[in-house]
């Protein structure tokens, strides 16, 4: 028998997969297709104190292989997340992890107090990565000692172990890994989108009405990959891997790199049962490796 | 219920310039009802393209198992839809998004339509015809070469048509058409551009209407909030076309 399980700070995975942050909303729509208890996690779209609009139409532009896209972090806000959509999960036997942005420090930590509190919340995904808000996001997330700083605020108010979502648009990437650590985070969860953009060649304008968008889908796989290579060479806290996930091969790969789970983005618009198909896939793959559980794999290219 | 199936294809034809048919048979087809509503299809098995495509749906035939599309073949992903023959199958999600209420057309209906916003009237034709719901259909196309179906409407009812370059019916849009019609029907339905659903919402502020609206869209199911357009309820309001809509009442929307 096949051992998926994955235990993290806070999260007793029945498997390593789980859709990543902004691309399952709360789960209400993929809830129609699939029974969301075979997931390891849900980490659901991101909470903001207060509801937000996100950005103009068009928010998402094709890519070779990828996606761009600046939704903006539209979200209902803190009370009605707390309130209708965390007890609406709640019959489903799956832990959450709960993404939390804001626009100042303050914010993050109102969120992430009230948040935690949900009983189903099993851990925090701390935002500091997202490129398409004009005010947070990506801006706590780029600068080493406030990214540490805003790490410590929110694990002295969360209930629940707290992971910090690092941007790829960064120069060093281990040393953010490093600073949330010392910071207190309890995980890392990489890598967000690459800041992209793309342009109509007939008007030579952008096509998203932000004119920059977030980079998503099988195109940043080698980039994702290697970023969890190199942090996991630096430090030993749980990561939760994820960027172009889309197959099989693509969760062995990050779990190969270090990756102890992994979340799919982008693919779940493409194929929309695509994370239990990759739960269906994982222990007939695991074993064809020579693997008896994900523990055995996880990590390999370093022991080369 | 939405599903997702790799469906046979049944045939495929251009029916005008670039405009193509495409007929898949398949159990999703059971799940199909209102017409409006909309179908994501997988141009390819591989990831490039990546996204999905959404594609109205022209025609039902619950005794075939099977459904049309009409696309226009004008990009990457839609060429190589256009490329697929009776010898592939074609990964398809649906039925998605909620379509026109042929319940409330009343007597007489128009149907007012643009280009590739034409194709989900016929399914709404047919299903008004059988209803007993007389049905007007004025179309617009770019010109002569790109219209498609005008027998087919014809056969359902009166059909105007109009091309921007006068090669083919009444030159200019089809506002031009309506101008010269009489106010004597009870609803309206319309699909195409957003200017042209803006124009006709205008042209009758006191009919009951219904218009289906386009917005570039991710998952199609509402889950990336993407293809959202604000609302006249509230400032605050915003709505998924794809999984509200695509079709909304008259006055709704704010595009």
């Amino acid at each position: 028998m096949m051992d998926l399980s994955v235990k993290l700070p806070g999260l007793d995975l029945k498997n390593p997969i789980m859709p990543a942050s902004g691309c399952f909303g709360f789960g209400q729509e993929y809830a129609k297709l699939y029974d969301l208890s075979k997931l390891g996690s849900i980490m659901i779209k991101a909470t903001t104190a207060e509801m937000r609009l996100g950005n103009p139409t068009p928010r998402v532009a094709e890519t070779s292989s990828g996606m761009l896209n600046a939704i903006g972090l539209q979200n209902p806000g803190l009370e009605k997340v707390v309130d209708e959509q965390l007890p609406w999960l709640e019959q489903f036997d799956v832990p959450i992890i709960a993404n939390v942005a804001g626009s100042l420090a303050e914010d993050y930590v109102e969120v992430a107090r009230t948040i935690s509190r949900a009983p189903n919340v099993h851990a925090l995904e701390l935002n500091i990565s997202c490129p398409n808000v004009k005010q947070g996001g990506i801006t706590f997330g780029t600068d080493p000692k406030v990214a540490q700083e805003l790490t410590r605020m929110v694990k002295d108010v969360s209930d629940v172990p707290v992971y910090v979502k690092l941007s790829p648009n960064v120069t060093d990437v281990v040393q953010l890994a490093k600073a949330v650590e010392e910071g207190g985070a309890d995980g890392i969860t990489m890598i967000n989108t690459l800041l992209g953009m793309r342009l109509d060649p007939k008007t030579g304008r952008p096509v998203i009405a932000n004119i920059t968008g977030g980079l998503s889908g099988p195109a940043i796989k080698p980039v994702a990959l290697r970023m969890v290579y190199e942090v996991r060479r630096h430090t030993d806290l749980p990561i939760i891997g994820m960027g172009g996930v889309a197959e099989v091969d693509d969760v062995i790969d990050f779990l190969s790199a270090g990756a102890n789970a992994v979340a799919v983005g982008t693919a779940n618009f493409v194929n929309p049962f695509v994370c239990p198909e990759l739960i269906e896939k994982l222990p007939e793959r695991l074993h064809e490796l020579g693997y008896e559980s994900v523990h055995e794999l996880t990590g390999r290219s370093h022991r080369l | 219920m939405i599903k997702q199936e790799k469906m046979a294809i049944v045939s495929q034809t251009e029916i005008a310039k670039n405009i193509f048919e495409l007929t898949v048979t398949g159990t999703l087809v059971e799940e199909m009802n209102e017409p409006g509503q909309f179908v994501h299809v997988r141009v390819a098995d591989s990831f490039e393209p990546l996204l999905r495509r959404p594609i109205s749906v022209a025609k039902i035939d619950k005794e075939a198992s099977s459904f049309t599309m009409i696309y226009r073949s004008e990009g990457r992903g839609t060429n190589l839809l256009s490329q697929k023959t009776e010898r592939d199958t074609l990964d398809v999600l649906g039925p998605l998004g909620h379509g026109f209420p042929v319940d409330q057309a009343g007597e007489k209906a128009y149907l007012i339509g643009g280009g590739i916003g034409v194709p989900p009237l016929y399914e709404l034709a047919l299903q008004l015809n059988a209803r007993g719901v007389e049905t007007v259909h004025i179309l617009g196309f770019e010109s002569r070469e790109a219209v498609f179906y005008e027998d087919k409407f014809r056969a359902l009812g009166d059909t105007h048509i109009a091309t921007v370059d006068g090669s083919h019916g009444t030159e200019g849009f089809v506002t031009h058409i309506l101008n010269g019609l009489p106010h004597d029907f009870d609803t309206y339905y319309s699909c195409g551009p957003t200017p042209m659903l803006e124009a006709v919402q205008w042209a009758y502020p006191e009919k009951k209407g219904f218009l289906s609206y386009e917005q570039r869209m991710g998952c199609g199911i509402g889950a990336c909030f993407a293809c959202v357009c604000r609302t006249t309820k509230s400032e605050t309001d915003y709505i998924k076309v794809c999984s509200d809509g695509p079709v909304f009442p008259a006055g709704v929307v704010i595009s």
